[in-house]
């Protein structure tokens, strides 16, 4: 039993085009230039993750979006449940760059943080 | 408003930054490190950061920081720098008028019209998106036509939900994140079309941007069609031949309710040409020497105002650059300043479109000079050589150059002393 996937090296403008196969442990990646390739395609198939950044509403604050974003990676397929979480929160000026927003995003590990500041609007 | 002030009653600024995005505040930064003392920095929009606040996804800064860093976090180390060297800055206020003796005119709503001479002006007003009036598409003009920058501004800054069944035009990279972006708020994009037979944005924007949601990207295909009156209600797309016409008999029609465009960038350049300082009809910008100085002593050009950046970590290199050179032609005296430079024009050929700087002065240049290009095409296993007459300088294999990535050759002070311009600089792609 083999599964094969066909993936485009990210890590330089050459965008290799990898062929990684995957039989029960062993994963062989070919169509790499480099060994770049070869890490990126084995971690595409065994560990997929991603930075997810969005935004959330911000009361009070000299802007009305407050952006955000995963203070690390998180799986790719957790994508969709971390942006509901994101979707609920709300938050109220003033605001650091690091602060945290959302603590272990669905249980991701990682937390949501503030990606600016945003000071209080002086009413 | 305030009393309109007569030219003789004109502030003097050192140098004088206009615009206030990663470029305007890198030149800043760089300018006074090198000893400029009387700096403004004059923003039209409420904050600094320029376009990067609207781009709040991650990507930025992996050149300059060894991180991912989003837009506006990007920026606030910049901003970060500009108020810790106490640099004065102006917000919600937008440059008029500038002349070729570097006399400006500012205005804000609070105060007013002001005039300022400058010893030295840095241009740094960015681009803009090209209008969807560039673009030949027929049909009607019903809401729900974007461009994607202004889609981007919409959600990101002012929070709404710009669609819910979307067709993307032009696979540059902001149509790339805004896929990705309204896919996430909840959107379906159903497709991205590009006219082209390559897309013209990063590859790691089409994988983490279309792959990872399954979104597919439609080579050599084009808007023929838009349909809806008062709100776009579908989006017909055919396939393009070499010509670049629609093949009769390809028309998909997709429903929908938006249509983005990301159809490339324009340098804004209003001010430029007012001081009539010599263009360059490929890049859009000003054509400048290696200081970034244009056609007109003590105006210097950097950022996407002078031709579009795909890395923002080029933006900011190229800008403390220039702000360095309007650090110092600002200290100099009239005797300093070289009056007619004996710059030598950088020729291209082989696929290379442009290079900046344009010209280069061999007596004034620093010790290493970096000229920044484009390709014309997508070329494998070619390479980037330099020529001075008939003599190779330099050659650099490369495996492949796109027109989305931005290229770069080094020259060196000692290999263009005593260089003429009957001799020639060339910068070439070959076999
Ligand atoms: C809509 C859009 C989205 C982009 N998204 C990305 C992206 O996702 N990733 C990426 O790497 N790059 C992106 N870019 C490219 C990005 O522009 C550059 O990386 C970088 O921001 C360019 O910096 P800049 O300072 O030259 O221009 P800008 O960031 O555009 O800053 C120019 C500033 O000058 C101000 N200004 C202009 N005219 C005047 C005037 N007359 N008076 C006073 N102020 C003035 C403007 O308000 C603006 O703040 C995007 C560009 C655009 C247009
Ligand atoms: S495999 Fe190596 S050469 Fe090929 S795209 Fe990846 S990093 Fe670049």
């Amino acid at each position: 039993m083999s599964e094969t996937r066909e993936l485009t090296c990210i890590n330089c403008p050459l965008g290799c085009a990898l062929t990684v196969t995957i039989r029960g442990q062993e994963i062989t990646v070919t169509g790499n230039t480099c060994p770049r390739g070869e890490a990126y395609g084995k971690k595409e198939v065994t560990d997929p993750t991603r930075i997810v950044t969005s935004t959330v509403p911000v009361e009070g604050g000299d802007i009305a979006r407050l952006p955000v974003k995963t203070a690390s990676d998180i799986p790719k397929d957790k994508i969709f449940s971390v942006m509901e979480e994101i979707h609920a929160a709300r938050v109220k000026a003033p605001v650091r760059i690091g602060d945290v927003v959302i603590r272990n995003v669905a249980g991701t590990g990682a937390d949501i943080v503030a990606a600016r500041n945003v000071n209080e609007i002086a009413v | 408003m305030s009393r309109t002030s007569s030219p003789e009653a004109a502030e003097h600024v050192g140098v004088l930054i206009i615009g206030g995005g990663p470029a305007g505040l890198a030149a800043a930064v760089a300018a006074r490190k090198a000893g400029a003392q009387d700096l403004l920095i004059v923003e039209r929009d409420r904050m600094l950061g320029g376009i990067l606040n609207q781009c709040i996804h991650n990507g930025f800064g992996l050149h300059t920081f060894k991180e991912e860093l989003t837009g506006p976090e990007y920026a606030s180390r910049f901003i970060s720098q500009v108020k810790e060297l106490d640099i004065p800055y102006l917000l919600n206020t937008m440059v008029l008028n500038l002349d070729r003796d570097r006399n400006v005119t500012l205005m804000s709503r609070k105060d007013g019209i002001r005039r300022v001479k400058a010893d030295a002006v840095i241009l740094a007003m960015g681009c803009r998106e090209r209008p969807r009036g560039a673009l030949s598409i027929p049909g009607f003009r019903p809401a729900g036509i974007y461009t994607a920058g202004t889609a981007q501004r919409l959600m990101n800054i002012e929070g709404y939900q710009v669609g819910r069944r979307v067709v993307i035009l032009g696979s540059g990279d902001i149509g790339l994140i805004m896929a990705r972006r309204m896919t996430l708020e909840g959107a379906k994009v159903l497709t991205v079309a590009e006219l082209m037979p390559y897309s013209g944005g990063l590859k790691r924007n089409i994988v983490q941007c279309l792959n990872d949601y399954d979104i597919p990207l439609q080579l050599s295909h084009t808007v023929v069609d838009i349909h809806g009156k008062d709100r776009v209600s579908g989006v017909t797309i055919a396939q393009v031949d070499e010509r670049r016409s629609p093949i009769p008999g390809t028309e998909v029609t997709y429903d929908c309710d938006t249509l983005l465009l990301s159809c490339g960038l324009l340098p804004e350049n209003e001010l430029t040409r007012m001081t009539g300082a010599e263009m360059s009809s490929v890049t859009g910008g000003a054509s400048v020497d290696e200081s970034l100085q244009t056609s007109i002593p003590g105006v210097f050009a950097c950022g996407n105002v002078l031709h579009v950046h795909d890395l923002v970590d080029y933006v900011s290199e190229e800008a403390s650059h220039a702000g360095e050179s309007a650090a110092l032609y600002a200290a100099s005296s009239e005797g300093e300043r070289r009056a007619d430079a004996e710059a030598v024009e950088i020729a291209v050929a082989g696929g290379v479109r442009y290079t900046v700087p344009q010209r280069i002065d061999p007596v004034r240049m620093p010790d290493k000079v970096t000229v920044r290009f484009r390709v014309a095409d997508v070329y494998r296993d070619k390479t980037i050589a330099v020529y001075r007459g008939e003599k190779r300088l330099s050659a650099r294999k490369t495996r492949v150059l796109a027109p989305g990535e931005m290229e770069q050759v080094i020259l060196k002070k000692e290999e263009l002393s005593g260089l003429t311009a009957a001799e020639g600089l060339r910068v070439v792609i070959e076999d």
